[in-house]
């Protein structure tokens, strides 16, 4: 187990020295100038300028300097906010993407498994019908359309009840969270709800099940311990992509429901190109999914015992 | 012999028939299955009458509905599918200078009857010495009092009147006008008036939009029907239906071509890891590990300015290579996998025995025995493509206007959902059903051609 730790931790560290390469050579070909704004620039300024952000050395030495920087840490100085320094930046909005995508996996998780395992037990009657209905309309509206009805439903409640009890847009308290974490892990609730209805079914006619069911154990406990916990293990393993779409998919749940995190300002940053804060993002966020991946992975081995012994 | 009653004609043989010997089922070839497979399914079926339908819809449908999807109907912006058309035939406007056309009434009226082309208002004092502002709003007055967009500030005490002319639509204002207090705020005393506008047009703007063909088929007073836009307007007036059309073009070609490319790539790139094996497996293997640990939106957007998009560009171009850069690697592992199945197959063993080369292998078994899975891949990746796009193109990072795609237009529409539904509803629509079309193919494919992955419902 530790073994296997370790080495997909190397693995992950070579991952994201892959991210940060890539992202350093995709960054340096960007057309455009980095300095350019409308203020009259100087040529000393200029120089200066190039001199703060190493843009004067060769390609191979800048690529250097980012390496050394990139592993103690320092993303650098925003080219547009020229005090801010990155790792602020993702200090401050980074904690705001992480909990909305924190809570839209945990919604998306729980109410997969849960519909997913309802549908199979009631397989092609009513409640299996209605819910495997939703799931298709899950699939197939994109998420700015549920982000866009979400308001509209919240805009509607509202001014039903008289008063503001969950707020249409913003961030801050749990009430904001609510909805946009629940459009947010949407999509990824009606794939996982598909996912675990089939995983769920082959566990149902699985012969280990009417052993369980032959001995007399009741249904609760056949339910819990047997189907569930065989039937959830496929699940487990795309959590980890699930996290990556979820976290990156939350770029539009941010702009709709004008949340202040990390995709909201990285759209931005692009606008802007202010290529520190472009670079610094791409590679944490890199970062935080292969980690994201590990940690699952090793989750799964927890779960089933069957990959620990492997 | 003789009591048991048989004859040696009884022993004689029996002609066989063939008939009776032949197999009760027509063999039938591996893709003859599947059609038969997919044809007992509903779903799938009609989504694929569906997509057919929708590509006759993006490459058949500019041809029929020949509006140019740029132009703009400045008197039909924003409208629903389905309004009111008709527009009256007036006369030229002529400035008015409050003093002809006085309605002898009292309080705050109409001087004629209000049209989009002007709105003439008047009123007698409320006060003896006093300067007026006029409001005009699209709501009633509240209880708030809000009265709305300020227009103008009149004073005077005699022949008080006010011409609006402001972007006029057709419907229903609420006209207010607010005696000022001393400080030059709105004060107590003040007017409403509901104002119902119909729509006019003069005989001019009629024959320049091309609604009639020569001026002796109208006479002032006479109705014409303006131009008609069976999916309605966008906020710049735009055509909805033509704007549908060339938006479902470019969705549709990045939707169907970018994945047709990129399964393309990872076929060619697993086969041949696959084929090869060994060291070169390995190493082609573990950089495609490292391409699909990329995280794919922010690369997608990166690769975007990479390319960057020119003055006059669509930037579907950038977008193409940007999804067939990142989205190749999972295609390549899978048909890896199957390659390395397939070479372990008894048939090929005994397909070298019998001394087939390496082309006839891949030719005559490998692609046709990966082709199904190849296929399935490929009708799934075209909805993920398509959400691709339109993500992009919703937070403003895909195609450039005014080039139109689905996920631009329902941007568009997000912003006035509230008054104009139909901006958003309808791309919304297209996406959804065209995403749903091939999901639901997609999953009548893999139960018709897949054995192994045949899902169990």
């Amino acid at each position: 187990m530790w073994r296997y730790t370790l080495k997909r931790l190397i693995q992950g560290v070579i991952t994201v020295w892959f991210i940060a390469t890539a992202t350093f050579f995709a960054m340096h070909n960007v057309p455009g100038d980095p300095l350019a704004n409308d203020k009259a620039v100087t040529e000393e300024i200029r120089a200066n300028l190039e001199a703060k952000y190493g843009l004067d050395r060769p390609i191979g030495e800048q690529y250097a300097i980012y390496m050394k920087n990139l592993v103690r840490g320092d993303f650098g100085i925003s080219f547009t906010q020229q005090n801010r320094e990155v790792n602020d930046i993702i200090k401050e909005h980074f904690p705001i993407s992480a909990t909305l995508g924190i809570l839209a996996v945990i919604f998306a998780a729980l109410g997969g498994v849960l519909w997913g395992a309802l549908t199979a037990l009631y397989r092609n009657k009513l409640p299996d019908i209605i819910i495997m209905f939703l799931v298709i309309l899950g699939i197939s509206v994109p998420s700015f359309v549920f982000a866009g009805l979400g308001q509209l439903a919240l805009v509607n409640l509202n001014d039903l009840l008289g008063q503001s009890i969950l707020p249409v847009a913003g961030w801050g308290t749990v009430s904001h969270m609510l909805v946009p974490s629940l459009v947010l892990g949407l999509g990824t609730m009606a794939y996982l709800t598909r996912l675990m209805r089939s995983s769920m079914l082959e566990v149902i006619s699985a012969d280990y099940i009417r052993t369980a069911k032959a001995k007399g154990l009741p249904a609760t406990r056949i339910f819990t311990r047997h189907q569930l916990r065989n039937a959830i293990l496929p699940v487990i393993t795309v959590l980890g992509p699930a996290i990556a779409a979820i976290t990156t998919g939350g770029f539009v749940v941010e702009m709709v429901f004008a949340i202040p995190g990390l995709g909201r300002y990285f759209v931005q940053a692009v606008q802007q190109l202010d290529y520190t804060v472009i670079m610094g993002t791409t590679v944490f966020y890199g970062a935080f999914l292969v980690f994201m991946v590990i940690v699952v992975d090793l989750v799964y081995g927890l779960v089933d015992p069957r990959v620990r012994l492997e | 012999m003789a009591e048991a009653g048989l004859t040696s004609t009884d022993f004689e043989r029996i002609e066989q028939s063939a008939a009776i010997q032949a197999i009760t089922r027509p063999s039938l070839s591996y893709w003859q299955d599947a059609w038969i497979r997919l044809k007992d399914n509903r779903r799938a079926l009609y989504s694929l009458y569906l997509i057919i339908a929708l590509l006759m819809f993006t490459i058949a449908g500019p041809w029929v509905w020949r509006i140019d999807p740029g132009a703009q109907d400045v008197d039909q912006i924003s409208q629903p599918p389905g309004t009111d058309r008709k527009a009256t035939v007036v006369e030229p406007f002529v400035p008015w200078d409050g003093t002809t056309l006085i309605d002898t009434g009292t309080g705050l009226r109409l001087a004629q009857p209000a049209t989009t082309q002007a709105v003439r208002i008047q009123w007698d004092p409320l006060t003896s010495t006093g300067t007026y502002r006029v409001y005009r709003n699209i709501f009633p007055l509240g209880e708030e009092r809000a009265f709305g967009l300020p227009l103008a500030e009149v004073s005077g005490s005699d022949g008080l009147y006010f011409e609006d002319r402001l972007d006029l639509r057709p419907g229903t204002y609420h006209y207010a006008v607010v005696v000022l207090d001393e400080f030059g705020g709105p004060g107590e005393r003040f007017e409403t008036l509901e104002v119902e506008l119909t729509r006019v047009i003069t005989v001019y703007e009629a024959l320049a939009k091309g609604l009639v063909a020569s001026t002796n088929d109208i006479r002032i007073g006479d109705e014409v029907k303006l131009a008609l836009h069976p999916f309605g307007t966008d906020y710049l007036g735009r055509d909805m239906l033509a704007r549908l059309m060339a938006g479902a073009g470019v969705s549709l070609f990045i939707g169907i071509f970018a994945p047709f490319l990129y399964v393309l790539l990872g076929v060619v790139y697993g086969a041949t890891a696959g084929f090869i094996g060994g060291r070169t497996d390995q190493g082609l293997m573990r950089f495609a590990d490292f391409v699909v640990a990329l995280p794919f939106l922010l690369f997608m957007i990166l690769f975007k300015i990479v390319f960057g998009i020119g003055p006059g560009e669509s930037g579907i171009m950038p977008m193409l290579l940007a999804l067939v850069i990142l989205a190749w690697p999972a295609t390549a592992r899978l048909v890896r996998g199957q390659i390395l199945q397939i070479r372990e197959e008894g048939y090929i063993s005994a397909c070298r025995l019998l001394g087939a080369k390496t082309t006839y292998l891949v030719v005559r078994h490998m692609i046709p025995n990966t082709m199904g899975v190849i296929l399935v891949t490929l009708t799934f990746a075209v909805p993920s493509a398509i959400f691709t796009e339109a993500f992009l193109s919703f937070i403003g990072m895909g195609v450039a206007p005014p080039t139109p795609s689905w996920g631009s237009m329902c941007n568009e529409g997000l912003k006035t959902m509230l008054t104009y539904p139909h901006e958003l509803v309808f791309p919304a629509l297209f996406i959804s059903i065209t995403v749903l079309a091939f999901n639901l193919l997609g999953d009548g494919l893999r139960d018709a051609l897949d054995a192994r992955m045949r899902s169990r419902e």
